[in-house]
């Protein structure tokens, strides 16, 4: 494994834990996200990892050394700041060649070396006419590419990205988070890289691991996570989900919205959370107790809002001649849904 | 003429600008040129000759000496402090801010007082220096840590703000990078706050050169031996010797003018930098 943590623990004085006991293991070649809420301890997790964050206990292996006493400097591994952390009184090619420049004689390669390897990553980056700029004269998408190149100069073969994206425009990111990707594989990189955006993690990695208040909720390939989250919080957390209170008696569940047939459950007695994504809620219309109060006909599925008692449910549904004028009377079919235990708070 | 809301009229704006180079005219300007006539008023050669007084002399090597220590000591001491306290949280943090700005609210003349409690003739210390053969008061020592006190403040208190408003996150992109502690600071840290530290040596020197009130009562007034210019001037001075007074007064002001044209030209190339953004 490229990076193994084990059990780590850390509290900043007198706080919650911002790492509770988390064990990772990250593949070689692998590209894995931290996603989670800001406060989850997944910046926690990855400065831990560089050496810039000290844990209370557990371990901390990279390529199998130990990284206990290991300083930040001797680790080797690149690391891409959120804010990119440019020095802003070097130009980009002095920014990128640091690394470099900073080595012990002995390791330190010739200038003109230097000066050919600034050049390549120059170029790999596709920023070759901005060498001689500094960060200020260049925009948000150009630092974030200098801050890689500058991290990839020293050749790390594990990179630690945080919140990448964080300060770029849409479109920028989601031109970046492509190339980023083709890059990490063209390059044979192992990544870990920090989000709060389920949409880039989702779709730019192979596995995603879901913190939470400084534990793990869940780690898995992006599809698994989100056709089979193993708690209502990564359910939550991963795409749009609408939640139904009920409660389980004799392996069936009850919901407690009006007009909703209950459903077969193999979870535990007592009170639990159905959770279910918009689109997978059928709608049976022409009876019922519910009604239907709007319908919004723009892109490929409708939108749909649907009353029941007190409650407004919008769903999705595709557009196949059913009749859905509002006023009608309808029902929901919630047999897609996925059970959980009632949370307990956190 | 249209009037922005937080315009005055031209007629309430040019008598605001005129009181204000009225009073600076009458309170900074003024001083300076009386000094500067007082100096010349029997001539360039009666000054020159007073300039040439062995005891001026003597006391314008002490003022340059005593500035040559506590200046660089500061330096050192300030850049350590302020990046203490903006790199790291622990137990004392703010009391240690406040002792930074200690000498600026103590008076200058119990800056003196302290030391002279601590290793004066009949002080804490004074009785086992003396037999150790060490004189701290009346000497150049006292002369020393006197000035060190009074101009502690400068360097630090002008990289504080600068330090904290910039932030560790480029030292630690260059730790990760691989610089080891020296690197970062020569390469990262230095780099982003010379100006900063420039402007505060400007000022600590200034200080220390024109301080009066602290050196006054370690000095023990010498001439020749303990007497810094300040001290030099106020005794000239009670001596009713107007030119070799304002003589030397004229030289430290002429320091001061420098120090300030420095500083000028500092706040101006900074202003060029950021015009250029």
């Amino acid at each position: 494994m490229t990076v193994e943590l084990q059990d780590l623990r850390k509290r900043y004085d007198g706080r919650v834990p911002a790492l509770d006991g988390v064990s990772l293991s990250v593949a070689p070649g692998e590209f894995m996200a931290l996603l989670g809420p800001s406060g989850s301890g997944k910046t926690t997790l990855l400065r831990a990892v560089a050496g810039l964050e000290f844990v209370d206990s557990g371990s901390i292996r990279v390529f199998g050394r130990d990284m206990d006493g290991v300083p930040a400097r001797a680790r080797g591994v690149g690391f891409v700041f959120q804010s990119y952390a440019l020095f802003r009184h070097m130009s980009v090619a002095e920014n990128i060649g640091f690394g470099l420049r900073m080595r012990p004689r002995a390791r330190r390669p010739a200038r003109t070396e230097i000066a050919r390897r600034v050049r390549e990553l120059l170029d790999l980056m596709g920023i070759g006419e901005l060498a001689n700029r500094l960060p200020e004269q260049i925009s948000g998408g150009q630092r974030q590419r200098v801050a890689l190149a500058r991290a990839l100069a020293i050749e790390p073969q594990l990179l630690l990205l945080d919140e990448p994206f964080g300060a770029l425009d849409a479109q920028v990111r989601k031109e970046l988070r492509l190339w980023l990707r083709a890059l990490h594989d063209r390059l044979g990189l192992t990544s870990l890289f920090v989000t709060h955006d389920q949409a880039e993690a989702l779709e730019m990695s192979d596995r995603v691991a879901v913190l939470r208040a400084g534990r793990i909720e869940q780690v898995d390939a992006p599809d698994r996570l989100y056709a089979e989250p193993s708690s209502a919080f990564v359910h939550g957390f991963l795409g749009e989900s609408l939640r139904f209170a009920c409660v389980v008696a004799e392996g069936v569940a009850h919901f407690s919205d009006p007009g909703l047939a209950p459903m077969p459950t193999n979870q535990k007695p007592g009170p639990a959370v159905a959770l279910i994504r918009p689109h997978e809620i059928q709608l049976l219309p022409g009876h019922g107790a519910g009604h239907i109060e709007s319908v919004h006909a723009t892109g490929p599925l409708h939108r749909i809002g649907v009353r029941l008692g007190p409650r407004l449910v919008e769903l999705l549904a595709p557009a196949n001649g059913l009749a859905l004028a509002p006023g009608n009377p309808c029902t929901l079919d919630l047999s897609r849904a996925r059970l959980y235990p009632e949370e307990s708070p956190r | 003429m249209n009037l922005q809301p937080t315009q005055e009229a031209a007629g309430t704006r040019a008598a605001l600008i005129t009181l204000t180079l009225l009073l600076l005219g009458l309170f900074l300007v003024l001083p300076v040129l009386v000094v500067f006539s007082q100096a010349l008023s029997h001539g360039v050669a009666a000054s020159w000759a007073a300039l040439g007084d062995p005891d001026a002399l003597a006391s314008i090597r002490l003022t340059l000496l005593v500035a040559a220590i506590s200046v660089p000591l500061n330096t050192v001491c300030g850049v350590a402090a302020a990046w203490c306290i903006s790199r790291f949280r622990f137990p004392g943090r703010a009391l240690l801010v406040t002792l930074i700005e200690l000498p600026f609210s103590v008076s200058p003349v119990i800056s003196g007082l302290v030391w002279v409690l601590l290793f004066g003739a009949n002080g804490w210390f004074g009785p086992l220096l003396a037999r150790a053969g060490l004189h701290i008061i009346f000497a150049v020592p006292g002369l020393v840590l006197a000035t060190v006190f009074v101009t502690l403040p400068f360097v630090a208190r002008t990289l504080l703000p600068l330090m904290q408003a910039q932030g560790a996150l480029e030292e630690e992109a260059a730790v990760t990078l691989g610089a080891h502690g020296w690197q970062v600071f020569r390469h990262v840290t230095l780099p982003n706050i010379r100006w900063g530290l420039l402007y505060g040596v400007l000022l600590c020197n200034a200080r220390a050169m024109g301080e009066f009130g602290a050196a006054a009562v370690v000095s023990g007034h010498i001439r020749g031996q303990t007497n810094t210019m300040p001290l030099q001037i106020e005794a000239l001075f009670n001596d009713y010797d107007w030119v070799g007074a304002f003589t030397i007064a004229a030289l430290l002001s002429l320091l001061a003018l420098l120090t300030l044209a420095a500083k000028m030209l500092l706040e101006w190339r900074i202003g060029l930098k950021e015009a250029a953004r």
